[in-house]
């Protein structure tokens, strides 16, 4: 068995976002005062510099921005599921909110589970939570 | 207002020859380009006053100071951000000297990428990226970084891999005139890059630079002093940096526009304060880790239209005698990856009018830094 795959190195700003995944829940940094999203989080809100935040719960639904297909060299435990997808998937509620992620097949399938060749820009997809804490993201309904 | 515009000149440029694997130091070989560099220009290393380089480099000041036996120190500054770096360095030593702070200047950068380690798989380091938003799901790599943008760059343009291909064949052909670049002999074809290995799709291996051991420097002095030296001066007409509002780094997937990178925000100060425009600019060095980054460029800096970067490459326009030459030496993808400092010096050698790739009668380029990435840019004119 090669090492495992890399875990987010948490931060202040972001142990949130993690702390509410492992719960299964997307939440996503909002100022307290005048409500905007912001991502990736941070202390001050760049629109009118309040210092307070909430983390809202997100619907879990958007589409794919981008995507990419990595093929070795990579990290070994990587390199053993190449080739694999990383996508950007922009949130439908707040299109300007994106989150890198993999599409799988179901929740807690691993990285390479979904067809390289069958990934569209633009796709619907949902967010999920497999055995990890991590979001992960599936095809949702016809698309 | 007094500005930078003119008042200081490169003299002299110096390189170490470039590999997959040398066997000197970092520092050695930044000793050696620093010291080609200072004779080039006909100045004693003891008259050196100021340094700059980038936070990546591994020799510091004090090191190479006492290396070659420089002067007091009056200026000595570093640039973050990787690539998007190089031409700062120039950039910084120009302001020092038109203020007063330093007469000669010396921008360096020295590199064992070839043979070192590749900085991505260090996982204990945080490059300027928020990781944790990334890394976990495999974006690893610069190439996947860059590859996410490409894809969406591709899909709202058009674009395709032929115009890609254009980039890493206008470089690749370059440095087959070029015998101290790494692919002087290793002509590229279509069918060669169409059927290369992938390394990130949609980026295949001909769309990544090379991995290179080598160093290079410059050398920057006061107009007047430029006068006196041994070599034509090239003046350092207009320099920039570039942070746009709300920028993330490489992964700059979390503003409003990721797509309009720190290329368009150096660009505006860049072409501010210059007396031409982009249709004067007889030949560009271009940022190119990636050939994606090409496209992005040229829209960035004003060369076309938003989406049209692609387009723009048709026809042979980055070849000699094409709309644009590009990266005359070969670039990073095809005469050596420095983390762009070989882009600076080219520029200078085209402006001498004596790059291996010569546009006639060159008198004006634009040099630019890494796009994606904090960036910045020069444009250099004889």
């Amino acid at each position: 068995m090669t090492e495992p795959l890399l875990t987010p190195v948490l931060d202040d700003d972001g142990a949130p976002f993690w702390g509410y995944a492992a719960q299964g829940e997307l939440r996503i940094q909002a100022c307290a005062d005048c409500g905007e999203l912001r991502f990736p989080p941070r202390p001050c809100c760049p629109h009118c510099r309040s210092f307070g935040s909430e983390w809202r719960r997100m619907s879990g639904l958007g589409r794919v921005w981008s995507y990419v297909v990595p093929h070795p060299p990579l990290l070994p435990a990587y390199a053993a599921l190449a080739p694999y997808n990383a996508i950007v998937v922009e949130l439908t509620e707040a299109p300007h909110i994106r989150l890198v992620g993999n599409l799988v097949t179901a929740p807690g399938a691993p990285l390479d589970s979904f067809p390289p060749d069958r990934i569209r820009i633009g796709a619907r997809v949902r967010v999920v939570f497999g055995g990890e804490g991590l979001p992960q993201w599936v095809l949702d309904g016809r698309s | 207002m007094p500005g930078i515009k003119d008042a200081t000149a490169v003299v002299g440029i110096g390189q170490t020859p470039f590999a997959k694997q040398l066997p000197e130091s970092e520092k050695t070989l930044a000793c050696r380009a620093i010291l080609a560099a200072l004779d080039d220009a006909g100045i004693a290393p003891s008259e050196v006053d100021g340094l700059a380089s980038y936070t990546m480099e591994e020799t510091d000041e004090v090191e190479v100071a006492k290396a070659v036996g420089l002067g007091d120190l009056t200026f000595f500054s570093k640039v973050g951000y990787g690539g998007g770096g190089s031409c700062a360095t120039v950039a910084h030593l120009a302001a020092a000297v038109a203020t007063g702070q330093a007469t000669v200047g010396v921008a360096w950068r020295s590199r064992k990428r070839g043979s070192g380690p590749r900085p991505w798989k260090n996982t204990t380091v945080q490059l300027p990226t928020p990781a944790q938003w990334t890394r976990p799901f495999g974006l690893l790599r610069p190439a996947d970084e860059i590859g996410m943008l490409a894809r969406r760059y591709m899909h709202e343009y058009g674009a395709t891999r032929d115009h890609l291909f254009n980039v890493a064949l206008a470089c690749r052909n370059r440095a087959n005139q070029n015998p101290a670049a790494m692919m002087y002999e290793r002509p590229l074809t279509r069918e060669m890059y169409m059927t290369s290995r992938w390394i990130s799709e949609p980026l295949c291996l001909f769309d990544n630079c090379l991995e290179t051991d080598g160093a290079l420097a410059c050398v920057i002095v006061s107009a007047e002093r430029a006068r006196d030296c041994r070599q034509r001066p090239v003046y350092v007409h207009s320099a920039a940096q570039g942070l746009p509002a709300q920028h993330h780094g490489m992964v700059n997937y979390w503003n409003d526009d990721p797509l309009t990178g720190p290329a368009w925000t150096a660009a505006r100060h860049l072409w501010k304060h210059a007396d031409f425009t982009p249709d004067d600019v007889d030949v560009a060095q271009i940022y190119d880790a990636f050939t994606p980054l090409v496209p992005l460029s040229l829209e960035g800096y004003g060369f076309c239209g938003r989406g049209e970067g692609a387009a723009y490459t048709e026809g042979g326009a980055l070849e000699i005698g094409g709309r644009l030459p590009l990266n005359t030496g070969g670039g990073g993808l095809s005469e050596a990856y420095v983390h762009g400092f070989n882009l600076i010096n080219e520029g200078v050698k085209q402006l001498r009018g004596t790059s291996t790739a010569q546009v006639p009668g060159a008198a004006t380029c634009l040099v630019t830094a890494g796009e994606g990435v904090p960036t910045s840019a020069i444009l250099l004119r004889n």
